[in-house]
């Protein structure tokens, strides 16, 4: 068994490394069309002096002696979109468990989490932006009211995106079926236990693809904590368009916030495709493959 | 006569839902090394007797003692019950992100407070018991049907528990798997161990029970010695069940 598995997969990526011979070709064609289009435009030399210079591609890229480098900048944007990240994980998760706390003692708490995602989601990020980062400062609380702008940036998108993820999980929480949660109770184990062993694992296998679609979101948002000053990238390609006249510098700071999303959208689609693959293969969990061969599938579909 | 320990004492459990009066005073005494099969229609609320007892579903009035304790009473840790009752269900309901092993040793390592080590003994002792070793590192969609169920059995079993409620657990299998899954509670019972079973296969509850309650409408409208009630049964509704049960082919 697992022998006819393992050529089937091998003839589908010969399939497959034709499929991409295919849609290089077609993809070197249609570049080629639109630059031939783009460059019998009227405006063609001016839009490619302006966009696509070489020189200021590469000077905006490392930076001048006045205009900081976009790469330097593109840095900040790394790291608050990773630490956000790993706060957003953390956060959103408690505000979803706390949604669904049972019980009349809980009622605050979840009318906390109802009305801390209602806000956050519906109120635009900029918005967020502004109100903590000016906001906050001129309260003049001491400690509070003096971090940097990139602190109350990240904050900002902390509170905007965990409210987006905690709504993924808890879609991915309701999403397991209430057997499970019965069958582990009826082995003794707490509300919590049963929680943290079976159903928040099976939750989050589940949402993995639109917590990593959020992700992307939020990478890419990170452009806007530039309102508050911070100079990471799309600011610093602002600066140095506006000194040299000349806006390589954007297409710079474009190429890079692509760079950082492409491999987690291609890991989104693998995750996705793993699992498609995992149910149609009668739901063999990783790790299980080949040490049950032979093993029959008439899995009724009663499993939660 | 000789005091009877009592396994499980039910006395007058109503239960409904919203307007929908499932169980209409329910009293039911299981001796311990005792066998009692439910039988009735779907819908008569066999379910929700073995999940009350269990105490999965909150009753309405009437009590229930496990052993010598009120299970019923106000503050009661139900943890701690439910880790003396095992329950196994129709739909196995094993946990499809854990291999058989762990299925079995998440309770008693959780909930029990065993070590892993403790743990895992136990569970391959059961698995090697009941012929599944070979199946403790597979996840449990690569089993059969009778081999989830089995399983099943198994995870109440390494409970240790009192008492082990069935609940129809071989009603989603495939005809050829039903009986690898009733020679393993035939053997329970030849163990001696206490079960409520609910079940539709009839001459599996005539052979294995020692008494039969056949549940209609939320009441137990006859009990007794499976011979009595398979053979002469005096309650014109339990006549008319078996008569249906017997036009369908089903004993
Ligand atoms: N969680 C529930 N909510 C509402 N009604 C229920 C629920 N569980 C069972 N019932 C109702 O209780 C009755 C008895 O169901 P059940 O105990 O499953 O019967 P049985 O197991 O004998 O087929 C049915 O009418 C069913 O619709
Ligand atoms: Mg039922």
């Amino acid at each position: 068994m697992g022998d006819t598995k393992r050529s089937a997969g091998r003839g589908s990526r010969l399939l497959g490394n034709r499929a991409v011979l295919v849609s290089t070709t077609s993809t070197i064609l249609f570049f080629i069309a639109v630059a031939v289009v783009v460059a019998l435009a009227p405006g063609s030399d001016i839009v490619g002096e302006r966009f696509l210079n070489w020189v200021h591609l590469k000077q905006s890229l490392l930076g001048t002696a006045t205009a900081p480098s976009v790469a330097e900048a593109f840095l900040l944007n790394v790291r608050m979109f990773m630490i956000a990240e790993a706060i957003i994980l953390v956060l959103a998760l408690v505000i979803a468990l706390v949604r669904g706390v049972p019980g009349p003692v809980f009622f605050p708490f979840r009318a906390v989490a109802v009305v801390y995602t209602d806000i956050f989601r519906g109120v635009p990020l900029i918005l967020v932006l502004y109100m903590i980062g000016f906001g906050v400062p001129g309260l003049g609380l001491g400690y509070v009211s003096t971090r940097s702008d990139i602190t109350y940036g990240i904050i900002a998108l902390v509170l905007v995106y965990s409210a987006y993820v905690a709504e993924v999980y808890r879609a991915g929480i309701d999403s397991v079926h209430q057997s499970q949660t019965a069958a582990a109770r009826s082995l003794g184990l707490s509300r919590w236990q049963s929680m943290r062993f079976v159903v928040l694992p099976q939750a989050v296998r589940r949402v993995i693809p639109p917590l990593l679609n959020d992700f992307i979101g939020l990478q890419k948002d990170t452009a806007l904590v530039s309102v508050l000053g911070s100079i990471e990238a799309a600011r610093a390609a602002q600066i140095y368009g506006a000194e040299q006249f000349n806006y390589s510098a954007y297409v710079v700071a474009a190429l890079l916030f692509v760079l950082v999303t492409i491999p987690l959208a291609r890991f989104t689609d693998h995750l996705i495709a793993r699992d498609r693959r995992r149910r149609e293969a009668g739901g063999a969990a990783p790790g299980a493959l080949g040490t049950a061969a032979g093993a029959p599938h008439d899995v009724p579909g009663a499993i939660g | 006569m000789t005091e009877m320990a009592h396994a499980l004492r039910v006395q007058n459990l109503s239960k409904s839902f919203n307007d929908n009066s499932v169980l209409r005073g329910i009293s039911l005494d299981v001796a311990t090394h005792e066998v009692v099969c439910l039988i009735g229609a779907s819908g008569s609320g066999k379910s929700t007797l073995l999940r009350c007892i269990n105490l999965l579903e909150p009753v309405n009035a009437g009590r229930i003692w496990l052993g010598d304790e009120e299970i019923t009473r106000a503050g009661i840790d139900e943890d701690r019950v439910r880790q003396r009752i095992g329950i196994v269900f129709q739909a196995f309901n094993l946990f499809p992100h854990m291999t058989v092993l762990r299925n079995i040793t998440l309770g008693p390592r959780e909930a029990l407070g065993l070590s892993r080590s403790e743990a895992d003994e136990r569970a391959r002792g059961l698995l090697e018991r009941f012929g599944l070793s070979e199946k403790s590192d597979d996840y449990p969609d690569r089993l059969s049907g009778g081999q989830q169920q089995r399983v099943a059995i198994v995870r109440a079993l390494a409970m240790d528990p009192e008492l082990i409620l069935l609940d129809e657990v071989t009603s989603a299998l495939d005809p050829e798997l039903i009986a690898e899954v009733l020679n393993l509670i035939r053997e329970l019972a030849g163990r001696g161990m206490t079960m409520v079973i609910a079940t539709h296969e009839m001459s599996f509850a005539r052979d294995i029970a020692d008494r039969v309650c056949f549940l209609d409408e939320g009441v137990i409208a006859e009990a007794g010695p499976p011979d009595q009630i398979f053979t002469a049964p005096s309650h014109p509704r339990t006549q008319r069940f078996l008569q249906r049960i017997i036009a369908a082919g089903r004993m």
